[in-house]
């Protein structure tokens, strides 16, 4: 069985590939996916060579810049990114971790001020390799792998 | 206000800066009673209670000729109604030129700086910064050794959450300072600071002892309290307690120069028996901080080393 036939071919829209499947609902809810209205086709637990398991969403006529696309380095550095125009592959991306992410992810220190007021999170990175980041307002430092959504 | 004059943390700013506001700190060391804060209006908001610290701005307010407003106990404030601290720092922006504030979580300063265009001194947060006292801290070291450069530092206790010896560190970093970390195990220097150090280029050395040997390299013997709370481990509090504890007997083979600071409170690390030792300077240290949290006042509401040390309304 092949792929083309668990999830249908896109005309045009944004192809996500290789997503770990436990990440496959932050994926949704950090590109808001839930509020659009074109089509959006997941493919869950799927066989994959690389990864033994993975998902994939097709999003039909909807194209995201990168500053959105980014964002995913977050939850799933390592998701493959196809635009498609015209049942053609037009582009090929990878997601790169933004130098500061704003508002994506909560602190992890429960006495940080963010967690404790009604208001936005920053947080930069210290060190893109090894996945550490520090929160703007607490300072504390933090794996990236291990941040929950906000 | 085109810029933002808060003080948040020590940590940014440069050397020239700090011995900027340090000289301004000594100039109200000589004159520390004057009218030049004369119509200014200071809030001390303590969302989190500390008598010392309040009590010591307030005083830098009062003897600068301004008024202060605020509260010292979180309690009688909206803030336990549910009021976030936004509201509350925009009500008070509404009253005051200056806001003092210490709070339980951090960040919180930093994001107050963040609501309002009027300036925040931190004095406090969780357990993050304390500019505050760092530099009366950096002001006794410069003032005991004529020189914050090519220092030798004992940072004493514990320093896994002493905040105190954390913020000390990282603004000594312009000054060449020899680092000594003495503490038991369980509350050795975090990794992220000796990271610190190793990318600012700042020697040091650590160690578990605390004795007449380790003592005499020292210019500078900081000592900080070793709570019992902050062991997981309590036989190893039980077996570590005394061990930081300084009495006058280990002082034998001291340098001259070497003084002994500590931010108070203190219970029991250091004892009575060292209180009238030369070396003791903490009660002084404490009082320095008056100067220094003049200096941060005035710093904050534009007023220049200049304009300090010309200054027509000191009081004789
Ligand atoms: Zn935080």
């Amino acid at each position: 069985m092949t792929k083309t036939l668990l999830v249908s071919a896109l005309e045009n829209g944004t192809v996500i590939d290789h997503i770990p499947c436990d990440r496959t609902n932050d994926v949704i809810t950090l590109l808001k996916l839930n509020q659009l209205t074109s089509t959006v086709m997941i493919g869950y637990n799927l066989e994959s060579k690389k990864m033994g398991k993975k998902s994939i969403i097709k999003i039909a006529n909807k194209f995201f810049n990168d500053a959105e696309l980014n964002q995913l380095a977050v939850i799933a550095p390592d998701v493959s990114l196809s635009i498609i125009r015209n049942y053609e592959v037009t582009e090929k991306k990878r997601v790169e971790l933004p130098e500061e992410l704003r508002d994506i992810v909560k602190c992890a220190n429960p006495k940080c001020i963010t967690n404790n007021e009604p208001m936005h999170t920053i947080f930069h990175i210290i060190d893109k390799h090894s996945r550490v980041m520090r929160c703007h307002y607490c300072e504390k430092e933090q794996r990236i792998e291990d941040a929950k959504l906000k | 206000m085109s810029e933002n004059r808060s003080v948040i943390t020590l940590a940014n700013l440069t050397r020239e800066k700090i011995e900027y506001l340090l000289k301004m700190a000594a100039e109200f060391e000589r004159h520390p009673n004057r009218r030049i804060l004369e119509g200014k209006v200071v809030a001390t908001l303590f969302f989190e209670p500390s008598t010392r610290t309040r009590l010591s701005f307030e005083t830098a307010a009062n003897r600068l000729g301004a008024r202060v407003i605020g509260f010292a106990d979180p309690k009688v404030t909206s803030g336990t109604k549910g009021e976030s601290l936004k509201d509350t720092i925009k009500m008070v922006s509404n009253y005051a030129d200056v806001i003092v504030m210490r709070h339980y979580l951090e960040g919180a300063a930093l994001y107050a700086s963040e609501v309002t265009d009027v300036p925040i001194i931190n004095a406090g947060d969780g357990s993050n910064q304390h500019p505050s006292q760092t530099m009366l801290d950096m002001y006794s070291i410069n003032k005991t050794q004529g020189t914050l450069d090519n220092l030798n530092i004992f940072l004493v206790g514990d320093l896994k959450y002493g905040r105190t010896v954390h913020s000390l560190l990282m603004a000594m970093r312009h000054f060449n300072p020899t680092f000594h970390f003495i503490a038991p195990k369980e509350l050795e220097m975090p990794e992220e600071y000796k990271l610190y150090c190793h990318q600012n280029e700042i020697r040091f050395t650590e160690g578990t002892e605390l004795n007449e040997d380790v003592i005499q390299e020292a210019d500078i013997l900081y000592m900080t309290r070793v709570q019992k709370e902050r062991f997981t481990d309590l036989m190893e509090y039980e077996r570590v307690k005394d061990a930081f504890i300084l009495g006058a007997d280990m002082l034998a083979k001291a340098k001259d120069n070497m003084k002994i600071l500590h931010p108070l409170p203190r219970i029991n690390e250091i004892k009575a028996d060292v209180d009238d030792n030369p070396h003791a300077y903490y009660f002084q240290q404490a009082q320095n901080g008056l100067y220094a949290r003049e200096a941060l006042i005035s710093d904050v509401l534009n007023y220049t080393l200049d304009d300090i040390i010309n200054d027509h309304t000191i009081i004789q």
